[in-house]
């Protein structure tokens, strides 16, 4: 198997779990963190084992944890479920369809946090919850569905050029093929 | 349906789970401390970043410029230092008769300086992370203020850095006055509203002379900050409860929106 692209996918999902706790232009433009974990799994999802989901979203959850107010580990079910989903119903979802894309990191997008405030209210916790929050989880379904197709784009590209790609089944053109023999 | 590899994996995510959910909180905030620790060189590259930054723009100031900041630095100085004597003399007057009524004396606040280097990473808390930990003396309940105003408590502290319980978070209720009325009331989180840098305190009873502009202060109730650190002003008041108690909103003084550096009091 090739360790390049799960690594390369953790890399990336770390430096997204820090810029979610950085960038205060982007904080105050969109009125909430961004945060584009639940595209990054939509794509882990489609493309990679579920052993490698599942070190992802225990990963990306600890590290959202430890940077935020939520008791560690609150934030992987949600994650999780969303990759573990996916990915046992991948033969029924498109995954080549930028369309397709958009709307599963937009559906991700709101699914996470909400799935992420049902367990902190169910733990007893007091999240900061209201009106606002429905607008803050339009605009991050709509980050994330955004974000989603760019990480389709983005990951196939880096895979494309790190990876060995299959060879091409024909070799030639059935079209320049030498006829032996009389006519 | 699902092959055996899938049961594996499940079979060991839940667990871990329960586990991880199920920690005493002492070790679910060293094991966060731990995680979190992952993020240091990220930091470290952030503050070097910016410290090269602020290198290059003073390099390139004039001379003039700098000049004539630092004269009046230098005048901003000494009407501090007039202002610090006077307060110094109205303090030792104070402990005075703090002492002969039989009350113990206020010490002079030791602010620590201390840069934000991290904001809350999720939409459900008011928090943010500052490179000051237990190296430099951090302790739970620390008051961070800004000169601006009151900003939280330290929540939890790592070697290098700690976690502030910004006002409006679940985990930073303050206990306040009312600077002309004298009212007491509360600002309990989480807060109703992300709009910036306005909350709402309840007072303890129904207190109609407060008014619009009315200065409001920490009232040293809790034992968590200090008596007489700025919070804000009062923006509106309406009765609540039928009249019960008031519900004032209030303008945060500091701009937690904009924070880059705050001071943490130590004891």
């Amino acid at each position: 198997m090739n360790w390049l692209s799960p690594i390369l996918l953790l890399l990336v999902t770390w430096l997204a779990v820090y810029a979610q706790a950085q960038g205060t232009f982007l904080r105050d433009f969109l009125g909430a963190p961004p945060t584009l974990l639940p595209a990054l799994v939509v794509y882990a999802a489609f493309t990679h084992g579920i052993v490698v989901i599942a070190l992802l979203t225990v990963l990306a959850g600890l590290w959202v944890d430890s940077l935020s107010g939520s008791r560690i580990g609150v934030s992987i079910p949600a994650l999780f479920a969303l990759g573990f989903v996916l990915h046992t119903r991948q033969h029924l979802l498109l995954r080549e369809q930028r369309y397709a894309q958009f709307w599963l990191g937009l559906g991700s997008g709101i699914a996470v946090p909400l799935l992420t405030a049902a367990i902190l209210q169910f733990s007893g916790s007091d999240p900061a919850f209201g009106w606002f929050t429905i607008r803050q989880l339009i605009v991050l379904g709509l980050l994330n569905g955004v974000a989603c197709p760019a990480c389709f784009l983005l990951f196939d590209r880096l895979r494309g050029m790190f990876e060995y790609q299959p060879a091409d089944p024909v070799p030639y053109g059935m079209n320049r093929q030498m006829k032996r023999g009389r006519n | 349906m699902f092959k055996r590899t899938h049961y594996i994996v499940l079979s060991s995510v839940a667990p871990l789970l329960l586990v991880l959910l199920n920690l005493p909180s002492g070790a679910a905030v060293r094991l966060k401390l731990a995680v979190g620790g992952v993020f240091l060189p990220l930091f470290g590259l952030s503050s070097s970043a910016q410290a090269f930054v602020d290198r290059a723009s003073y390099d390139l100031l004039p001379r003039s410029v700098l000049i004539s900041e630092l004269r009046r630095l230098e005048q901003e100085n000494i009407a501090l230092r007039i202002s610090a004597a006077q307060g110094a003399d109205a303090l030792a007057e104070n402990n005075r008769l703090r002492t002969q009524l039989g009350a113990l004396p206020r010490g002079p606040w030791k602010p620590r300086l201390a840069r934000v280097v991290g904001r809350e990473p999720t939409t459900w808390w008011r928090t943010l992370l500052i490179d000051y930990g237990s190296r430099e003396g951090a302790q739970v309940n620390q008051a961070v203020i800004t000169p601006d105003g009151l900003v939280g408590r330290i929540a939890t502290v790592g070697f290098s850095h700690s976690q502030v319980a910004l006002i409006g978070d679940a985990a930073c209720g303050v206990s306040v006055l009312i600077a002309e009325t004298r009212d007491q009331g509360t600002i309990k989180g989480p807060q109703p509203t992300t709009e910036a840098g306005i909350v709402e305190l309840n007072t303890f009873q129904n207190s109609p002379q407060i008014l619009a502009g009315h200065r409001v202060v920490t009232s040293g109730d809790g034992g968590v900050f200090p008596k007489g650190l700025p919070v804000g002003s009062v923006l509106d008041t309406h009765p609540a409860s039928a009249g019960l108690y008031t519900t004032a909103r209030l303008r945060l003084g500091a701009n937690l929106n904009r924070l880059e550096e705050v001071w943490v009091l130590q004891p």
